[in-house]
């Protein structure tokens, strides 16, 4: 059975059709990408996945469960993550502690026991400590732990999104835009992360990307937007070889 | 070595909170030594239980300005709602408690739980907004607690109570009857049970529940809010809940400010100096100028700038333009780039223990 279940998913912008009978169907531990033009809705796609939207038409389930239609937050305690197209990260806050608040829901004590420090805050802390700094290593990140996040460079702060996203423990990770801003040599890094994360996490990973050495490196399949409709869906390779998608986004 | 550098991160943040106390305290005993050894003009005596009171609004008010990310012009409203509801129980208990301190300790809990119910009813419908926004609906808030409290009368006579809103005589109370709220005259006849101990001690809570909050899951919660609303909702942080939690807390403490402020005066009445926007944003201007975020910041800059008025009072006219001049200074020496700059290279040594930290 497919994690991710997607179905004629729709919504407009006034008179924009933004996203148009969308499917999508995503198998466990599959890396799976979400390729086109500027402005064909990918993004849109991820806002109506998360909750940030509320599709006019159609069904989403993610491991058999509806979560069509509901709030950011639940859809996050439903299990699915995301990272953002341009980073955000809480700056002022340190890399810790930015992992630590993508575990917030996963680790409770109650606001009086945190107020006056009782056992039980220092013992939930520590759990804390221990499994953001774990993530942390996993990603390289833990030699900066305590610094803060707006202070890293720019690579890391991208890590550190995924690794708070990872945090949270989720079935689906959405990236967006892993790679923007990215020379060759950190697209390199980051291809070989993501199928460590894949491997090490079995994640399932849904992501937009322009940078097509890097789909077609590591996806396995693939669904092309193009004015808000799926232009082609399939195997990697099948896809990038369709005529259609050669002519609308990648040129001849 | 990850769990050294974990007890050094422990210590880092305790040792930064016992700074803060440690500052609270000495200045205590400071004043304490002095006014016991009469070496302090009974004007600045008087000035310490409102000293008090300055720094629990401006710590407070730090909580929604500084870890919220929020700007809230209303922070008087509250202070205005513990000062009445407590004084009004504390006139209405005068001879039912005798025992002083168990009545003010009672008023104290009334004033703060009033205060948090506004800060929770206010904040329902006004946390939607942002900004600018927020700032405005705030500030008109607190001018209708304000203004609702100079049109309120309430009496007392054998029946129980009574209610108006329009003037005494429509109170329709017996011959016997006493007036308890009359309007803009207020309340008269508080008992004054503020001293500078208690308003220490509320300091001491207020820094200590402020600070914690800010180190606990919730703290973060209520930061990354700040820095990041969207990522926050998108990791799974109830926005609502932590804004609300933390307007709520503000609200609480600036109660408990109303509350000494109320029990520190025989007439409490509610004017634009003591209650409405005048005060908000005095107490904004604290939480600017003692740097955004920073609760030992807040604590400093209401002290000084409460006590520099009267330090200054024997230079006559001169006295506001050296206190405009100081609130610049201060602004300057806080954000301009080039102060922060030159802070960071010459005093450095206060920072050596972190960047130490930084670098292994």
């Amino acid at each position: 059975m497919a994690l991710l279940d997607v179905k004629n998913l729709g919504i407009s912008f006034g008179g924009l059709r933004a996203v148009n009978a969308f499917d999508i169907s995503i198998k466990k531990e599959q890396l799976y990408g979400l390729i086109g033009p500027n402005g064909a809705g990918k993004t849109t796609v991820f806002n109506l996945l998360t909750g940030v939207y509320k599709p006019d038409t159609g069904k989403v389930a993610l491991d058999g469960q509806d979560i069509t239609g509901k709030k950011t937050i639940d859809v996050s305690k439903a299990g699915i993550a995301r990272t953002f197209q341009n980073i955000r990260l809480f700056k002022k806050l340190s890399v810790l502690d930015n992992v630590k608040v993508g575990l917030h829901n996963k680790h409770h004590y109650s606001t009086i026991e945190g107020i006056l420090k009782l056992p039980n805050y220092r013992k939930v802390e520590k759990e804390m400590d221990e499994q953001a700094m774990e993530l942390l290593k996993v990603f390289n990140l833990d030699q900066s732990a305590h610094l803060e996040a707006a202070n890293l460079p720019y690579g890391q702060q991208r890590r550190l999104e995924i690794a708070r996203a990872l945090a949270t423990e989720p079935k689906l990770l959405l990236l967006d835009e892993p790679a923007a801003g990215m020379n060759p040599n950190e697209t390199g890094e980051l291809m070989d992360m993501i199928r460590f994360v894949r491997e090490h996490f079995h994640m399932t990973i849904l992501l937009i990307e322009h940078d097509m050495k890097l789909v077609s490196g590591i996806c396995e399949e693939l669904t092309v937007l193009n004015f808000g409709e799926v232009l082609s869906q399939g195997k990697t390779s099948d896809v990038l070889n369709d005529p259609q998608v050669i002519t609308a986004y990648l040129g001849e | 070595m990850r769990k050294m550098k974990k007890m050094k991160k422990m210590s880092k943040s305790t040792r930064s909170s016992l700074i803060t106390y440690g500052i609270a305290v000495v200045a205590f005993v400071i004043m304490q030594v002095l006014i016991s050894t009469g070496n302090i003009s009974s004007l600045l005596e008087g000035l310490m239980v409102p000293l008090c009171i300055y720094v629990i609004l401006a710590v407070s008010l730090n909580l929604v300005v500084g870890i919220l990310g929020e700007l809230s012009l209303g922070h008087a409203g509250f202070m205005c709602v513990g000062a009445f509801s407590s004084a009004f129980f504390s006139k209405c208990m005068r001879d039912v408690i005798t025992v002083d301190g168990l009545r003010f300790f009672l008023a104290l809990l009334i004033g703060i739980a009033a205060a948090a119910v506004f800060g929770i009813l206010i904040g329902i419908p006004v946390l939607r907004l942002k900004g600018d926004y927020l700032a405005i609906v705030t500030l008109a808030f607190g001018e209708i607690i304000k203004n609702l409290v100079n049109v309120l009368y309430i009496g007392k006579d054998a029946n129980g109570f009574h209610f108006s809103t329009k003037d005494v005589l429509s109170l329709n109370m017996d011959a016997d009857g006493t007036v308890i709220v009359n309007g803009p005259q207020g309340i008269t006849g508080t008992p004054q049970d503020s001293t500078f101990l208690i308003g220490f001690i509320l300091v001491l809570l207020t820094l200590f529940i402020v600070i914690n909050l800010v180190n606990s899951r919730d703290g973060r919660a209520i930061m990354s809010i700040r820095d990041n609303r969207i990522a926050a909702e998108s990791v799974g942080i109830n926005i609502t809940k932590y804004k609300l939690m933390a307007f709520a807390i503000s609200a609480a403490m600036a109660g408990a400010a109303g509350v000494l402020y109320a029990h520190n005066l025989s007439t409490l009445t509610a004017t634009t100096n003591n209650f409405g926007y005048n005060q908000s944003i005095m107490i904004l201007v604290f939480v600017v100028l003692g740097g955004i975020g920073s609760i030992r910041g807040s604590m400093i800059a209401a002290v000084i700038l409460t006590l520099l008025p009267e330090m200054l009072r024997g230079l006559s006219d001169y006295r506001m333009l050296i206190y405009a001049i100081v609130l610049i200074v201060m602004m300057l020496f806080n954000w301009a780039p080039k102060a922060i700059e030159w802070r960071e290279k010459n005093l450095s040594f206060l920072k050596l223990r972190k960047k130490k930290e930084a670098v292994k």
